[in-house]
């Protein structure tokens, strides 16, 4: 592809360009990968419309461009058009990130209405059976049908495939099916391991072998396809040895707010345990932003241990993810264990080993659902 | 760097309608808005894109630079058209038939 020097280098200088909405965690599907809290029942109070529309109108404020409506389901909520509409308004570039459920023909129109910029639909096989073995529910059918009217409606697309030991094989029939239905960008999204996907880890993560049959699978098929479809495919950090650039580093320039108004750098970050984390209930975004403490703990350098202190890569990679090294190091200021440099990489080399032994017993996968599993003994 | 750019002075371009165009005031920049994705666009980009409304032939929109900018170097019309060329691969433009 020609170079040509056009793009500036964009940060936010010092405010956050993203801004996602987890308007709600209610949703049809059961994802065993779903990065939702694992009490995502107990989240009862969601922002009402007009909480969601100051949000919108602060972070806007802020300098922010893109807008992200996720959840749970978002059109679980019969207040989206209404967002759209003042999101809009407001000059963001509006990302409505659906499953599919709830997206019939009226709301769709109504969206297109209103100025929604561009839809993202997950999928999660080329095939029903398992498809909706994966999710838990009958949803391949109506999500094929959403697909194909989300492009008769003349919006770009995000296909995002999560990808995992069970459909991974499947990657040169779901290249051809994201090509039949003229999908836009076709994501292959590695599970990030929090949440859900954590409790399933060992039955989720997909092998080197399989990782690298995708890989070639991917490359010739972006060969074949040029410009007509972007497919964004990279190795997960669990195979890497390096970790992922999370967030571009915390508090840069991605700012997540939770259903119940919890300000998050990023939509993991309650997996980090002992921090406090504002709400949009009682404080601005600005002051969330700039001058809260959970939002500056990580920011910059300082807070850094050795190895990444005086790693060359440290302003490549900003050390990792700060939910991960929690997650696995119980401190969430050591380097993410997913680098091969970080005195803790063995858990990381451990996990792999043990989901991929032979002759080791598959577990079940445990669905999303209310009631699967209790966190009341597990210090939340 | 593409050999020969194949970027002909009376084809009109427009902005791809997958992208959104505008002036960001947070940023005192054009940028691209497409999904997943952001670029923040310098002058002389911002001012060539700001002209793609599929309404001006490339040798229209050169001549309105040149007049915008008088003391820019004569490889103008080789410069705008090797943008152009370059914008088009990455799909932010398109060539109005
Ligand atoms: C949490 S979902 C919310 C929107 C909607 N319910 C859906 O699934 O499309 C947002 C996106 O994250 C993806 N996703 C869910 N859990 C994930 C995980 N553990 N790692 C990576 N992506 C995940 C989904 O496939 C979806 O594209
Ligand atoms: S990932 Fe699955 S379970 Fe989680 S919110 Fe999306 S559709 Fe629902
Ligand atoms: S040591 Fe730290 S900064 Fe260096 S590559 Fe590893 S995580 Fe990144």
């Amino acid at each position: 592809m020609p170079k040509d020097g056009s793009e500036v280098r964009l940060d936010g200088q010092g405010n956050p360009l993203w801004l996602l909405l987890e308007l709600t965690y209610r949703c049809p599907l059961k994802c065993a990968w779903c990065n939702n809290p694992l009490d995502f029942d107990h989240y009862r109070n969601e922002l009402t419309t007009e909480e969601w529309m100051r949000v919108m109108r602060e972070g806007r404020e802020l300098g922010a461009l893109q807008l992200g409506l996720s959840g749970g389901e978002p059109m679980m909520r019969r207040d989206v058009e209404t967002l759209v509409a003042e999101a809009s308004r407001l000059g963001y570039y509006t990302n409505l990130i659906t499953s599919g459920i709830g997206l019939d023909s009226d709301r769709l129109q109504a969206l297109k209405d209103t100025g929604l910029n561009q839809i993202q639909l997950s999928i999660q096989s080329c095939d029903e059976a398992l498809n909706d073995e994966l999710v838990g529910t009958r949803a391949f059918e109506v999500k094929l049908d959403v697909a194909r009217r989300i492009k008769a409606h003349g919006f770009p697309m995000v296909l995002n495939v999560p990808v995992c030991r069970q459909n991974i094989d499947q990657a040169p029939k779901i290249l051809a099916m994201a090509e039949e239905l003229s999908v836009d960008y076709l994501e292959f999204a590695n599970l990030q391991y929090y949440n859900w996907a954590m409790l399933n880890r060992e039955e989720l993560l997909p092998s080197r072998a399989q990782l690298q049959r995708a890989e070639v699978d991917v490359r010739a098929a972006r060969q074949r396809l040029g410009k007509r479809m972007t497919i964004y495919f990279v190795v997960p950090d669990y195979y890497d040895g390096r970790p992922k650039a999370c967030m571009n580093g915390w508090g840069s320039i991605h700012f997540t707010i939770a259903p119940d108004g919890t300000a998050l750098p990023c939509q993991e970050a309650r997996v980090i345990k002992g921090l406090a984390f504002p709400s949009v209930r009682n404080a601005s975004l600005e002051w969330i932003w700039k001058d809260s403490p959970t939002f500056n703990l990580f920011r910059g350098e300082a807070w850094m241990k050795e190895p990444c202190r005086t790693c060359s890569d440290r302003t490549r990679d900003f050390g990792g993810c700060r939910c991960q090294a929690f997650m696995l190091t119980g401190d969430a200021s050591n380097p993410d264990p997913a680098c091969s440099l970080s005195p803790h990489h063995y858990v990381v080399r451990e996990a792999v080993a043990e989901a991929n032994a032979p002759g080791r017993w598959p577990r079940p996968l445990v669905r999303r659902q209310a009631g699967a599993i209790t966190t009341a003994f597990a210090g939340e | 760097m593409a050999d020969e750019t194949r970027v002909q002075i009376e084809e009109r371009y427009e902005i791809h309608p997958q992208f959104l165009f505008r002036w960001e005031p947070s940023q005192e920049a054009y940028v691209l808005l497409y999904p997943e994705g952001i670029v923040k666009l310098n002058q002389t980009a911002g001012e060539i894109l700001r002209r793609c409304t599929g309404r001006m032939s490339v040798s229209d929109l050169i001549a309105d630079l040149k007049a915008m900018f008088p003391e820019a170097d004569a490889d103008m019309d080789r410069s705008v058209r090797a943008f152009l060329e370059a914008a088009n691969a990455k799909g932010w433009v398109r060539s109005k038939a």
